[in-house]
């Protein structure tokens, strides 16, 4: 029992290694990665347009119901006018960034690592570096680039279409006045919780995307073996994404 | 010498793939290592273009070690390589004439009419000029491998490496790729080396071979000579033999005692 859980940490502590030196050698490719904005933008394109559909529907869904239960809790207090303050911070800081993550891990995240993982199956990235290009450089860091620029842009996308179902939900339907639904959100909420939103989906792009890239990049070069790092960029994505979550929620709390 | 391998040893988890291996390529040679499946001749490649060093031994690329060398100076040895990979290793999300036009753009600031003219000139050499514009799905395997040809060809290398080229070709297409071999070998005076096992059609083209087994040079020389060997194990391989010092079946319990206990 001793020698399983000894192992189970030995291993954890050997993979955190891992990505920590594997995220340094990225780091050190990412200014020469950026000297080519054509490939992170291709990326920003890969991993943030086409995740916008899934982005906008279920943010619109997650403002609904937000709008719903906050409508719900709010009126038992008498104090349904505060929805749009509570909808906004609830997004802002929380939700927008959090489900953004998760949701990205699932679409972006698992086609990042599936692509990289069979760019590796087929020879693709020895191919290059036989060819003298360092695939750390032109695989690797555009795609990291792309998804921690991508995270922000679709986090605060998510935010602004929660806040459009919530204000639908709690306006249209359950009639809370228009003008006091935005004027207690304008009060409510600061740049602080502005910026609190926008540094945690910075950090989760930095760690869903390092993920993404690192299990793609050494996933064993089998069918199997991509299928593997793929079902593990989506677990450790998301514990990580909840853990990074708690960590920053305390942190902005001390503050 | 433009390759050569010195008393090199190697192993993978405790399993020595290479015990003392010798080999030696010359400039302008076509170079063949032989050898069954299994016995190292991909990671023979892998030493060679320095994604893995030698446990012991030296691997010298152009007089240089490579065990010794940064990553940089590793790339630099590589810019004078090329290879064919065994299934062309194409980049899917490029066209045949950006996977050819790839190295050029990378290492170089050419205009982009110069690299036009370079890669369809890369192109026509291997016949498809006119195969540009398809995506990598879109080729058969021999395609593949010629449009792969092309991509190795276009930075101009030394030495050309050539990972079992003829593998799954139908006739029509190995007599293509044995002719592009000799033709860059003669025409360009390009280096090469083929690891491959088919030995009838590396006897025709090449002018020193190595045969590989059991972690080592079990024989070399010319075609010819490998042919005209004593060795049992060379004998075997050439002729292609079941019987031999090469055992067809791996290592496994007696077959009828095996048939009967499923049985019970």
């Amino acid at each position: 029992m001793a020698n399983g859980s000894g192992s189970v940490l030995f291993e954890g502590v050997r993979r955190l290694g891992a990505v920590t030196i594997f995220l340094g050698q990225l780091l050190a490719q990412c200014l020469p990665a950026l000297a080519r904005p054509r490939l992170v933008v291709h990326q920003i394109y890969n991993t943030g347009a086409r995740s916008l559909i899934i982005i906008m529907l279920s943010g619109l869904f997650v403002g609904m119901v937000l709008g719903l239960q906050g409508y719900d809790l709010l009126q038992r207090f008498g104090s349904e006018e505060a929805l749009g303050s509570a909808a906004a911070l609830g997004l802002l800081k929380e939700l927008g960034p959090v489900v953004t993550a998760l949701l990205f891990a699932g679409r972006a995240g698992t086609a990042l690592t599936s692509e990289i993982g069979l760019m590796r199956a087929t020879d693709q990235l020895t191919a290059m570096e036989i060819m003298a290009v360092d695939p750390l450089r032109y695989v690797a860091a555009p795609r990291f680039l792309g998804g921690v620029i991508a995270m922000p842009l679709l986090a605060g996308i998510f935010s602004v279409i929660g806040l459009y179902g919530a204000q639908l939900i709690g306006v249209a339907l359950m009639g809370v006045d228009r003008g006091v639904f935005w004027s207690q959100m304008q009060d409510a909420v600061s740049m602080r919780n502005v910026t609190e939103g926008l540094v945690k989906s910075l950090v989760f792009g930095i760690a869903c995307s390092l993920i993404a890239v690192h299990e793609g990049y050494h996933a064993e070069p089998t069918a199997a073996g991509v299928g593997l790092a793929t079902t593990r960029t989506v677990v450790a994505s998301s514990v990580i994404v909840l853990l990074l979550d708690y960590v920053l929620t305390a942190g902005f709390l001390q503050r | 010498m433009v390759i050569d391998v010195r008393d090199a040893y190697y192993a993978v988890g405790g399993r020595a793939i290479f015990s003392g291996l010798d080999l030696k390529v010359r400039r302008g040679h076509i170079t063949a290592v032989m050898g069954p499946s299994g016995t190292g001749k991909t990671t023979l490649l892998r030493l060679i273009t320095g994604q893995i060093t030698a446990d012991r031994g030296q691997v010298l690329a152009f007089g240089q070690d490579m065990a010794t060398l940064s990553s940089a100076e590793v790339y630099g040895v590589r810019r004078r390589l090329g290879m064919l990979f065994q299934n062309g290793a194409l980049l899917t999300d490029m066209d045949v004439f950006e996977n050819v036009a790839f190295p050029v753009r990378e290492h170089t600031d050419l205009p982009e009419p110069l690299i036009r003219r370079l890669v369809l000139t890369k192109l026509q050499a291997v016949g498809l000029r006119g195969a540009a514009d398809l995506m990598p799905g879109e080729l058969s395997g021999g395609m593949a491998r010629r449009v792969a040809l092309a991509r190795a060809i276009v930075m101009d290398p030394e030495v050309l490496i050539y990972d079992e080229p003829f593998v799954g070709l139908d006739p029509i297409s190995l007599g293509v790729i044995l002719r592009l071999i000799k033709h860059m070998n003669s025409a360009l005076g390009i280096t090469s080396i083929v690891v491959s096992h088919d030995v009838k059609e590396l006897a025709s083209i090449a002018d020193d071979s190595y045969l590989l087994a059991a972690g080592r040079i079990a024989a070399s020389g010319t075609p010819a000579e490998l042919r005209a060997s004593d060795s049992a194990a060379v004998r075997q391989f050439m002729t292609g033999a079941a019987e031999g010092p090469v055992a067809f079946h791996y290592p496994a319990p007696d077959y009828a005692t095996q048939l009967l206990a499923a049985d019970e």
